[in-house]
């Protein structure tokens, strides 16, 4: 078992767990001041015969010096978090040369369009598989994600990617797979009795495993049916 | 005017004694009704417990029957087996029942009932034959919600939070009766905390002693004052969106169903405008009740009564700008995300103030540990961790990596049963001997702290570590990810763990009736505090006074120079006291 964040699998991890630290560290020293100052204070001023309590109702400096360190420090955080989220999610994040595929979730499967050799959706040579996500390494891959009936959400953890997947929208999320291998797509959103097992098979694929898969898969396809 | 106003004469005063029916089932004493709230709201604390250790039975050993499962119907648990369709039920329940019908109740519904009139020199409420309402109001909505156990198809199925279009589709959810019972439980407990917010914000106004002026009273008070305002606000919000659900599911509106025009969202952004004041009045009471006895403990005046005061108030304003945190991936448009990353992260600022005027509060205090100080300091110490660990959902590329997994269940327990239970653990043991006229065990006391502080945190801090493995929640069997297989020995710690930490509230709860009957009985001020309360014999009559008391200084006044004991009540008059110039009661 891991103790700590999952394989980075994709050009989101770098900014994504370097925020993780970044938070880590600045909380991690708000834990450490505010535990080792309640265990000094239990310590040091618990009762004893003759000790009376010094009478004080506050002190103004120590208010403002304790309001404007997290202030600034939070408005510092949101600054930084928003630059990465507007090139994770904002609204022209998508690299226009993104690899389109459609993903249509229903209770409780996956059915994933690619868009055949020709690289491109709603054309003839498209082709569906069910709970089978191929994509290829190094390059940005946009998903073009439909529901059927209830709100589903969109989840590899290795890729650190998520988009909540909702009936009536077309969303489009985008993530850049950096290492190949096998990978699990979750549904992350409670969908149903079924929603434990709504997963699918993630395989990030180098371009040259890629190019053979989809020429196998189109050919298996046949122009269009609903493959394996 | 020099003069005091005269105080109103006691309208209880005299009064006939009453039966059994009017004395504790249909009250209009707010003292009594506080003692309802408490014993039902005590319950259903049990309720969901029981609940949370089936959910963690699955968790840990997925498939297998469970310890006496086997007395479950076959739709539930055959052979004890807990079944999909039933784990979904216990989910949504158990957080259900904690919020709406545990924490809240016992925050609000009992102390707001039993302290606001109490602290302020009030008899009773503004209103009392509303606030009896609103406790057979909350009461009736307790039993609508268990009664959804007991209906075909079994309970609601959707998560506490009830996403529509799941929620709305009785066809796609698999539950029918239960989701519509989840609607109008919900439409009477809003109804009822409607009422009971109405009485405590024109009681606060309108009810205080002479003296008794807005900054002499209690942080306590004040939670709870700010407290009903966001109930009066956020309550109503959650009752229109219940019926426009229920109206989806029986009478063929589809306000969130997208198959025919409708919007999923809608209920998302009606559900966290509420949901996200209901935080505040999940977390604002037990805070201020905190503050009473940290200063008590301490033996030292509250540290920046004042900052405390407006940081209640900062944390209710800004609590209204953020529901939308809880939408960073729903699909809402992105640029929304960053404003209400922005305002989530500045509500951080006024937690902070609030823990550091804490630690400045027992900064060269003279500390006394009893039970209620372990608790309060239990609570800032755990409540940091709940308050830290939000931030790492505030920032939005990381939430996209966190939401909806374990990290953000942690959090939650962190706030809630860190936060908020400890809080209670800590002033049900403080006013219990102005409640029962009986004092709570000391010594079972600190051995329940104790049990429960080391497993609470084996239970929940390694859900972080799970929730950061990408662990997603509400997930029936974990293992059927080959992602999380390996996290399987870490589950089987957290749910012995919670077995433990469920056996240890027994304790409590033992303690509580034990001492109802063989507690030691009660002196009139035993933990020596300067609040009103304490200068009424325990437990406190009905009608509260016979002569309304006069304030002459904030409650806080712990070894002050100018007596020689180390606390000074607010009603104690010195000779450099003057009399209160207006009653409040003409207005303040």
């Amino acid at each position: 078992m891991h103790w700590w964040l999952p394989l980075k699998a994709s050009t989101f991890a770098g900014p994504i767990d370097g925020l993780f630290i970044a938070i880590l560290i600045i909380t991690g020293i708000a834990f450490v001041v505010v535990e080792a100052g309640l265990i000094w204070f239990i310590l040091r001023y618990r009762q004893r015969p003759g000790r009376k309590a010094f009478y004080t109702h506050g002190n103004a400096r120590a208010e403002v010096i304790w309001t404007a360190i997290p202030a600034v420090t939070m408005v510092a955080l949101g600054v930084i978090s928003n630059h990465y989220w507007v090139q994770i999610k904002g609204r022209n994040s998508i690299p226009p040369n993104a690899y389109p595929i459609a993903i249509h979730a229903k209770q409780f499967e996956w059915q994933i369009t690619y868009p055949g050799p020709d690289g491109r959706l709603g054309t003839a040579d498209d082709f569906t598989v069910r709970n089978q996500l191929h994509v290829p390494v190094g390059q940005p891959v946009v998903v073009h994600l439909s529901s059927e009936d209830v709100i589903h959400s969109f989840y590899v953890p290795q890729l650190r990617v998520r988009q909540d997947v909702v009936p009536g929208m077309d969303i489009k999320a985008w993530f850049q797979a950096t290492v190949p291998g096998d990978y699990e797509l979750a549904c992350s959103q409670l969908c149903g009795m079924g929603h434990y097992k709504m997963r699918a098979r993630v395989t990030v694929h180098t371009r040259a495993d890629f190019d053979a898969w989809m020429k196998q898969a189109a050919q298996g396809a046949t122009g269009g049916g609903t493959g394996s | 005017m020099t003069t005091a106003a005269a105080p109103q004469a006691a309208p209880h005063a005299g009064h006939a004694p009453m039966g059994f029916w009017r004395k504790y089932i249909f009250s209009t004493d707010h003292k009594i009704i506080g003692i309802q709230f408490l014993f039902v709201s005590l319950f259903f604390l049990l309720v969901g417990g029981f609940l949370a250790m089936q959910i963690r039975w699955q968790l840990g050993f997925p498939g297998r029957p469970m310890p006496g499962g086997g007395i479950l119907p076959e739709t539930m648990a055959p052979g004890g087996v807990i079944l999909p369709e039933y784990y979904i039920q216990l989910v949504t329940m158990h957080g259900t029942f904690m919020v709406f019908f545990a924490i809240m109740p016992l925050l609000v519904g009992v102390f707001a009932n039993f302290l606001i009139p109490l602290k302020l020199g009030a008899h009773d409420m503004a209103f009392p034959r509303i606030n009896m309402w609103s406790f057979w109001t909350a009461f009736l909505a307790g039993m609508i919600m268990l009664a959804g156990f007991f209906v075909p198809d079994g309970a609601a199925r959707a998560g506490w939070t009830s996403y529509a279009p799941l929620s709305a589709r009785p066809d796609l959810s698999g539950a029918s009766y239960g989701q519509m019972l989840w609607c109008i439980s919900l439409v009477c407990l809003g109804l009822s905390s409607i009422l009971g917010s109405l009485n405590y914000i024109t009681t606060v106004i309108n009810n205080r002693a002479p003296g008794m002026t807005w900054f002499r009273m209690p942080l306590s008070v004040w939670a709870l004052f700010i407290t009903a305002i966001l109930g009066l606000l956020a309550l109503p919000v959650l009752s229109g969106a219940a019926i426009m659900l229920l109206f989806d599911q029986t009478i063929g509106t589809h306000f969130f169903d997208p198959a025919a025009g409708g919007q999923a969202l809608l209920w998302q952004h009606l559900f966290w405008f509420f949901g996200h004041p209901e935080v505040y009045i999940l977390i604002l009471p037990a805070m201020g009740m905190v503050s009473d006895i940290i200063a008590n403990g301490s033996r030292k005046p509250i540290f920046g009564y004042h900052s405390m005061v407006f940081a209640i108030v900062g944390i209710a304003f800004l609590g209204w700008m953020v529901w939308g945190h809880h939408m960073f991936v729903s699909g809402m448009n992105p640029t929304l995300g960053s404003t209400f990353m922005v305002s989530t992260l500045i509500i951080a600022v006024p937690s902070a103030i609030k823990v550091f005027n804490w630690m400045g509060t027992m900064w060269r205090g003279n500390l006394h540990f009893h039970v209620p100080m372990l608790n309060a300091v239990g609570f800032v110490a755990m409540f940091v961790i709940g308050g830290l660990s939000g931030i790492y959902m505030a920032a939005t590329p990381l939430d996209m990596f966190i939401h909806d997994t374990y990290f953000i269940v942690a959090h939650i327990h962190y706030v809630l049963f860190g936060g908020s239970l400890f809080a209670l653990f800590g002033a049900i043991t403080y006013w219990y001997p102005k409640m029962f006229g009986r004092v709570m065990s000391e010594r079972w006391g600190k051995i329940h702290f104790w049990l429960t502080l080391l497993f609470y945190n084996c239970t929940f801090f390694p859900m972080h570590i799970y929730g950061m493995g990408g662990a997603m929640r509400r997930i029936y069997d974990p293992t059927q990810y080959d992602f999380l297989k390996p996290y399987q020995p870490l589950n089987q710690f957290i749910t012995i763990s919670a077995f433990l930490l469920f056996a240890t509230q027994l304790i409590f709860f033992v303690n509580f009736w034990w001492s109802l009957f063989k507690g030691k009985k009660a002196e009139q001020n035993p933990w020596h505090d300067n609040g009103l309360e304490w200068t009424l014999p325990s437990p406190a009559p009905h009608g509260n006074w016979e002569r309304v008391p006069t304030v002459y200084r904030g409650p806080y006044e712990f070894s002050s120079p100018e007596v020689a004991e180390d606390y000074l009540p607010q009603t104690r008059k010195l000779p450099t006291d003057r009399e209160p110039v207006l009653a409040p009661v003409a207005g303040d």
